[in-house]
């Protein structure tokens, strides 16, 4: 999906890359691999195309276009045009207004804004009309209706507050046609607790939480899915084994859980010893800018590694050099995850994330490069707190 | 490449995280680290109750006689570590190697510790003021004058969040397998080597292993650790004894901001103590908290500076291998760095003044390619105000403060280890009175000499056990 000419088979880049590398793909693969690259090309031209039309484009990009050497409406042909764009600063997600984003085309739409947790200072915010809806009806359509049931409730447990995530879950979960229970979880004031020190409000906040999940599970709502972060999902089985019970005694079959925390090492723990054989887990990893990347099917030949793919073609990661973010490393090599998002609400042409892993090969399931190992880049892992939910 | 596993009750746990432990001078991996997460502990500690059980199959004088057994292995034989073994010799070589301690010292601290196993009877003895050893394994028992006395475990296990580069701290968890109580150890990243070698030798010694859990892993494990302990202990700095004060499930072991303090009726003959100062301030490298870091006196405080910067001051780094090696390495990128700064900028409060710079042949910082080294400092406090009077750091660090004697005790702050130099025997009453000192000597006693059967910051039998009021038959009309 990345670093290929315009028009270049993706057969031929990879043998471009090395022959010894050269993937054990067959056919039947390589061809869904092509036309998911051939719609992520008419992506980005569609989305460009909107960011910067004269009338219904986003007023930041309208602005930015006047000071480039290249007409984005003209010489944006393909994915791989994209960079020609510099790389997209942090900051200016950061502060108002944040409309500036959004295309003038959905200015007189209800919006929505959303925050990120703020551990990197101000939050960078996100101006939505329903992307944050269609991301998770994409979504849904991975979800296995054996574990989670069309027509079920579900327990969505996480940060609410500026944080899309609630919306967003209550959405998936009506869009399957259950009710959504919703508790929340402030993550801003867990890092305020932590960074003083005050452990013991800490784990009060979070015996509060539980409480409140509990207190769900228990009242008769026949919740059968659920939404938790690692953390969450490790004390709220805890407690309910503390009380001679089990998540699967709760009556929940499917849950999915996100984040960095969701680490090979978590999974086998959740599958062998937390959560019992008849409870399916996924892990997911998501923001508010790419939406949810959906994580590879459990295949035990994987020993547990977790490999996420985003979800193309209205957003794409590349795993690139730390020392050059124009390139993209080798399969298997390691770097830091670069995102663009291609949505008809926002255009991001390579955004740097907070997060650095390993390249992966396409899957069946989801034909385009994945990431793998996906943990706090070295370089920013020590000023942020992270790990709170 | 030696890999060693998660201990979960006995049981090695191949994790799917590792983490490699390397040489600090060379970078090279000397082994990988499984690491344990935090649901996973506590997960494991719903069943702690099972390792007391096992350990009131044995009563604690056969518990005592296997720990003694355990010292020699320790001491003496090759033991299995991971997947490989472990002589002596490697374990002070490969400890010296992560942690920066000269192997001469990982020597020391490896005789302590097999000291400590050796006499742990008596230890037990002294700790327990005499109690009959049956009355902690049954919970009950008659004294010999007649009077019902109970003792009830506060815990099925000890939960330690271990160092990373301070060997001398595991002697503080020996004592609690004889005393029927399992253990649960996270070992420092850089340290995991006591722990896993003295499981080994109980287990060689024929404790059972089921008893004993060990959880190399990242930052989630200490808190898990705590949070399900009923009794733990903890290593870390002001911050992290503030943070556990009043919390009577944790023990938090910080720094020691151990003294010496001279009498007025003693200070005259100061020249006469010179060696009890140099070797408080200089054994171990100045790393423990039982090192004296700071020198009270109400008159010739710059006479006694300068006689022990004299001393202290040409002392350089060596290599690890040389058995005069006096200064260990910082291996932590930057601590070392950040700590000459902080004295850089504290010194120039006024009333300070560093006496060591004249007998130093160059900075106090010493930088290597992968390492630093702090050289010996001495700091003369004309009162106890400025903040280097009453600072601590993790190298031979001394400030030596002139403040009356009748001032002291109010000054001096929290003191792990007093040594107090006095026959005045007004103000060793007020000594003997000061809560804020912790183990007091009075006398020409170092402040890193240790008397086994005495308790050290805390008496670990009151931490682990209630005495409490029990009654099998009705007590006497009265």
């Amino acid at each position: 999906m990345v670093g290929i000419p315009c028009g270049t088979t993706l057969r031929n880049d990879r043998l471009s890359h090395s022959s010894e590398r050269r993937p054990a793909v067959s056919t039947n693969l390589e061809q869904t691999v092509a036309a998911a690259r051939q719609q992520l090309d008419e992506q980005t031209v569609k989305t460009v195309r909107l960011h910067f039309d004269p009338e219904l484009g986003a007023p930041f990009w309208l602005e930015k276009a006047k000071t480039y050497d290249f007409d984005p409406l003209t010489d944006v042909n393909c994915f791989d045009d994209l960079k020609k764009f510099p790389l997209f600063e942090d900051d200016w997600l950061r502060g108002g207004p944040v409309t500036r984003f959004l295309p003038k085309k959905w200015h007189n739409e209800p919006k929505y804004v959303f925050e990120t947790g703020g551990t990197t200072g101000t939050p960078k915010s996100r101006c939505v009309v329903r992307d944050h809806w269609i991301d998770y009806e994409e979504f849904s359509k991975t979800l296995p209706d054996e574990h989670f049931p069309p027509g079920s409730n579900w327990l969505m447990l996480g940060p609410s507050g500026p944080r899309r995530l609630r919306l967003a879950v209550e959405h998936l979960c009506q869009h399957r046609g259950g009710i959504c229970f919703c508790v929340d979880l402030d993550p801003r004031w867990v890092v305020k607790l932590l960074k003083k020190g005050d452990v013991q409000g800490a784990k009060a906040y979070a015996d509060h939480v539980i409480d409140q999940a509990i207190t769900v599970l228990r009242s008769g709502h026949d919740v059968k899915c659920a939404f938790a972060t690692p953390k969450l999902l490790e004390a709220l089985a805890m407690r309910l084994i503390e009380d001679d019970s089990s998540i699967a005694e709760a009556g929940i079959t499917g849950i999915f859980a996100g984040g960095t925390e969701f680490t090979p090492q978590w999974y086998r723990f959740c599958k062998e010893e937390l959560l019992g054989p008849d409870v399916f887990i996924t892990p997911t990893y998501g923001n508010t800018l790419m939406g949810l990347a959906c994580g590879k099917p459990f295949d035990p030949a994987d020993n547990f590694k977790i490999t996420y793919y985003a979800p193309q073609p209205r957003a794409a990661v590349e795993v690139v050099e730390f020392d050059d973010y124009s390139k993209v490393v080798e399969y298997g090599g390691t770097g830091r995850v670069k995102l663009y998002t291609l949505t008809d609400e926002l255009f991001i042409p390579g955004f740097m994330e907070r997060d650095e892993g390993e390249r992966e090969e396409p899957h069946e399931k989801y034909p385009w490069d994945g990431v793998s190992g996906t943990r706090p880049f070295h370089e920013i892992a020590k000023a942020t707190t992270v790990g709170v939910y | 490449m030696i890999e060693i596993p998660v201990i979960r009750w006995g049981q090695p746990y191949e994790s799917m995280d590792q983490q490699p432990v390397v040489h600090f001078e060379t970078g090279e991996e000397l082994a990988r680290m499984h690491q344990a997460n935090g649901g996973l502990i506590k997960m494991d500690m719903r069943k702690s109750a099972r390792a007391r059980d096992t350990l009131r199959q044995f009563s604690i004088d056969q518990l005592c006689e296997m720990v003694g057994k355990a010292a020699d292995l320790y001491m003496e034989s090759t033991l299995p570590l991971g997947n490989g073994t472990q002589t002596p010799q490697e374990f002070c070589r490969i400890q010296s190697a992560t942690t920066g301690l000269p192997e001469h010292m990982c020597a020391f601290n490896m005789r302590k510790n097999a000291f400590v196993l050796k006499q742990m009877k008596p230890l037990l003895e002294a700790l327990t003021r005499g109690l009959p050893t049956e009355i902690l394994s049954r919970g009950y028992g008659m004294e010999d004058r007649g009077v019902m006395l109970s003792y009830q475990a506060t815990t099925n296990v000890l939960g330690l969040v271990l160092p990373s580069n301070s060997p001398g701290v595991h002697a503080l968890w020996l004592p609690v397998v004889p005393l029927q109580i399992g253990l649960v150890l996270k070992p420092g990243r850089q340290e995991p080597w006591t722990p896993y070698r003295m499981f080994e030798a109980f287990k060689a010694a024929g404790i059972p292993p089921e008893v004993v859990s060990i959880y190399p892993g990242g930052s989630d494990c200490g808190p898990a650790v705590l949070e399900s302990c009923n009794r733990s202990m903890i290593f870390g700095g002001a911050a992290t004894v503030d943070q556990y004060a009043g919390d009577p499930r944790v023990q938090a072991h910080g720094p020691g901001f151990s003294k010496i303090l001279f009498g007025d009726d003693m200070v005259d003959d100061w020249e006469k103590h010179l060696d009890l100062m140099f070797d408080s301030v200089f054994a171990n490298s100045g790393r423990s908290c039982i090192n004296a870091s700071s020198i009270w006196a109400s008159r010739h405080t710059e006479e006694i500076a300068n006689a022990l910067a004299e001393r202290l001051g040409p002392i350089a780094p060596k290599p690890m291998t040389d058995p005069e090696a006096g200064l260990a390495a910082f291996t932590m990128e930057g601590a070392a760095e950040a700590m000459n700064n902080q004295i850089e900028e504290k010194l120039n409060e006024p009333g300070v003044t560093e006496v060591t710079a004249k007998y130093r042949d160059g900075d106090r910082l010493v930088q290597h390619e992968r390492c630093d080294y702090l050289r010996p400092t001495v700091i003369h406090a004309e009162s106890p105000e400025p903040f280097l009077a009453n600072a601590e750091y993790m190298f031979p660090f001394v400030s030596v403060v002139k403040c009356p004697q009748k001032d002291m005790l109010k000054k001096i702050g929290p003191t792990l280890v007093g040594s107090c130099l006095t026959e005045d025997e007004a103000w060793s009453q007020q000594l003997l009175d000061a809560t804020n000192i912790d183990r007091l000597n009075i006398g020409p006693i170092k402040t890193v000499q240790l008397n086994w059967l005495q308790p050290h910051e805390g008496n670990i039998i009151d931490f682990l056990f209630r005495n409490r009021a029990f009654q099998n038959s009705p007590p006497p009309a009265h």
